[in-house]
């Protein structure tokens, strides 16, 4: 009875758009599915350092290489800021790193190709953080308002990240031809991995119906990805590169591009392990916290000698 | 040797010092023992490879040869790197990181302070931008040497060890030849002796406080004045310079 | 389920004051092993981009927080005492400066 009553006053605020605060009553449902989304997308984050990071010491100017840094580190920050909203749900870091561990929670897969050519750090700004720009600009509407003040910081913060993958894809195709070729290869490769972000279609999506009803997504994955390829074609014609879907064509009837169909059964296998980097992005983590082990412990103890100090004082 | 020469000279000593130490602390990336670290790192990088886009620029306007930063950093080869051998080696564990951050930042922290002073302008302005960057490096290498000194045994043991084997590196920061003692007569440089006792001198208060001891070997790494590294640097060379190599005539 | 001795450190919350004069506001958290580097990590976490003069941090577990149960009790109350506000009284007409 009491629950009823709770489930209801919830489901009001949520009908007036108003947000749902940590100490708020919830579903175990809606915090199951934040927690799960949250994490997913905070170990995103974390993880999406690596593949860029491959080309820090790497990057071919001074200025790329400032740039790169920069923006990799707001990738951890943005992970810190979505650990600390999921933390509010009442799960610990302890528990979240675990379940990325462990494998119960995970990642965006597209961090799971790898990035081979300095033009795949320049379609990964333009392509993957477009992508994510997109879905991040429609979650500052979300329902549960630590998520939500994450996302407007996020948002504000990322706007130069796609800026300098475009600018990067800009100067490889109106470069030389290698340059040009190596751009086009990375579009290549990248565009429908890029696609698969969005997940499955809306039909085949296990979660998107309770998480529209309780807004925690305010768009499905269909109406996300089609806005990000009606707004990413002319980007492409503008530096002269091939988008590599023949199907692809404007469809004046419904004012939107139509394209060809995304190879479901490959994310499906990269979701499940089986992407070319997904050992290796995994490994690296797993490498970085055990070898940082000491050092947190170490910390800790000093910090508890100190206190034991202050008191004997 | 002219002015001019020695003036370039140092630039580059100074710029690849940054730009060195900056490559292998971006190599912390995604590596460190707390995302909070990482980033706590990456800022360090971003500051140091800022001052050295600051230092090289100015040593391209000093040779007056038409080059940029970037044909500095990018184009020039392992013999004609200046930095000293103690920001080339590589990261370690998270305890050499930081001991070799305690003795850099130190010793950088008295370095530009006494270039804030210096007779060349552009010098003295980047010194005074950079001097804040530094206390900032040297708090967060303090803090961190009284907790790997006195926080574990096993942290205890390993910032020892990092102690130790960073150590034979420390004499080559104040070592000096012909560029030094051109600049000094100009007021553009300060006497690197005249930094070496308090340099000591502060690095034993940490030390100690940490509950570490002070290494007491003699023998002392020597040689990037000359342009002579440890095989480290060819290693950073190579990757750094790869593209700009690899398409000599393409633009980025 | 855990069996993992991993520690993340303590939560802290972060305040930054923008510019002079006005109020600390909630940023957000850090983990840190203690208050000098929950104080560093907050300034290398939140003011990456020059948003803050000043940081407060306060351990996580040292935030008292009202409860929403308590919402009707704790904040209704006071909706009816409008003369608290300036609006409610009636100035006599062309008075001034007040």
């Amino acid at each position: 009875m009491e629950n009823e009553k709770q489930l209801e006053q919830f489901e009001a605020k949520i009908n007036a758009d108003s947000k749902i605060e940590p100490k708020d009553w919830m579903p175990e449902d809606y915090r199951k599915h934040l927690i799960r989304q949250i994490s997913q997308h905070a170990h995103s984050e974390v993880i999406g350092m690596q593949p860029e990071g491959n080309w820090i010491t790497r990057a071919p100017s001074l200025r790329a290489k400032l740039i790169l840094l920069a923006k990799i580190q707001d990738e951890g920050g943005h992970g810190l800021y979505l650990y600390s909203s999921c933390e509010t749900l009442g799960i610990s870091r302890e528990e979240l790193i675990e379940q990325l561990h462990n494998g119960k929670a995970k990642y965006s897969t597209i961090f799971n190709y790898p990035v081979l050519t300095w033009a795949d750090v320049g379609a990964i700004g333009w392509l993957v953080d477009g992508a994510a720009i997109v879905n991040q600009i429609s979650l500052q509407r979300t329902s549960y308002g630590p998520y939500s003040r994450a996302m407007v910081r996020i948002c504000k913060e990322e706007s130069f990240h796609q800026r300098q993958g475009y600018e990067i894809m800009g100067k490889l195709a109106l470069g030389t031809p290698e340059q040009k070729e190596m751009a086009q290869d990375a579009l290549n490769r990248l565009w429908w991995p890029t696609l698969m972000m969005f997940g499955p279609h809306d039909a085949d999506s296990a979660h998107t119906g309770k998480a529209m009803k309780w807004k925690i997504k305010r768009e499905t994955n269909d109406e996300l990805r089609q806005r990000f390829i009606d707004k990413t074609v002319q980007q492409a014609e503008i530096i002269g590169l091939t988008m590599p879907d023949p199907e692809l064509k404007w469809n004046a009837e419904k004012n939107k591009y139509d394209h060809g169909k995304i190879d479901w059964e490959e994310f499906k296998r990269v979701v499940n392990g089986d992407g070319p980097c997904n050992k290796k992005r995994m490994d690296n983590h797993l490498k970085a916290h055990d070898e940082g082990a000491w050092v947190r412990e170490a910390a800790t103890a000093y910090a508890a000698k100190q206190v034991k100090e202050q008191v004997v004082a | 040797m002219t002015k001019q020469e020695a003036l370039f000279s140092y630039c580059l000593r100074l710029g690849d010092n940054s730009l060195i130490l900056g490559h292998r602390l971006s190599e912390w990336s995604s590596k460190a023992p707390i995302i909070e670290e990482d980033l706590a790192l990456t800022n360090m990088a971003l500051d140091l490879i800022g001052r050295s886009v600051a230092i090289l620029k100015y040593a391209a306007e000093v040779e007056g040869k038409g080059h940029t930063e970037d044909d500095l950093a990018y184009r020039r080869p392992e013999r004609k790197f200046y930095n000293n051998l103690l920001v080339e080696q590589p990261n370690g564990d998270f305890a050499v990181t930081i001991v070799r951050q305690f003795f850099n930042s130190t010793f950088e922290y008295l370095l530009y302070e006494e270039l804030m002073k210096s007779k060349d302008e552009t010098l003295a302005g980047i010194a005074a931008k950079t001097i804040k960057e530094i206390k900032y490096h040297l708090r967060h290498a303090t803090d961190w040497m009284l907790r790997l000194g006195d926080g574990t045994p096993e942290s205890h043991l390993r910032a020892q060890k990092a102690l130790n084997d960073m150590w034979m590196f420390t004499d080559e920061l104040f070592e000096m030849n012909e560029v030094d003692e051109i600049l000094i007569k100009e007021g553009i440089t300060v006497d690197l002796n005249m930094l070496k006792a308090n340099w000591s001198k502060k690095i034993n208060e940490v030390i100690l406080e940490s509950t570490l001891t002070v290494p007491t070997s003699t023998f002392m790494q020597t040689g990037s004045r000359q342009g002579i590294h440890s095989e480290y640097l060819g290693y950073i060379i190579a990757e750094m310079q790869y593209l700009q190599r690899a398409y000599p005539n393409a633009k980025w | 389920m855990s069996n993992v001795k991993d520690s993340q450190w303590p939560l802290w919350e972060v305040f930054v004051q923008a510019s002079p004069g006005i109020p600390h506001k909630h940023v957000g958290s850090v983990h840190a092993p203690d208050k000098q580097m929950a104080l560093q990590n907050s300034r290398d976490l939140y003011t990456r981009r020059s948003e803050g003069i000043s940081i407060w941090v306060v351990p996580a577990e040292a935030i008292v927080a009202s409860n929403p149960e308590d919402s009707g009790m704790f904040f209704e109350p006071s909706n009816d005492k409008v003369y608290r506000h300036p609006t409610f009284y009636v100035m006599p007409e062309g008075s001034k400066n007040i």
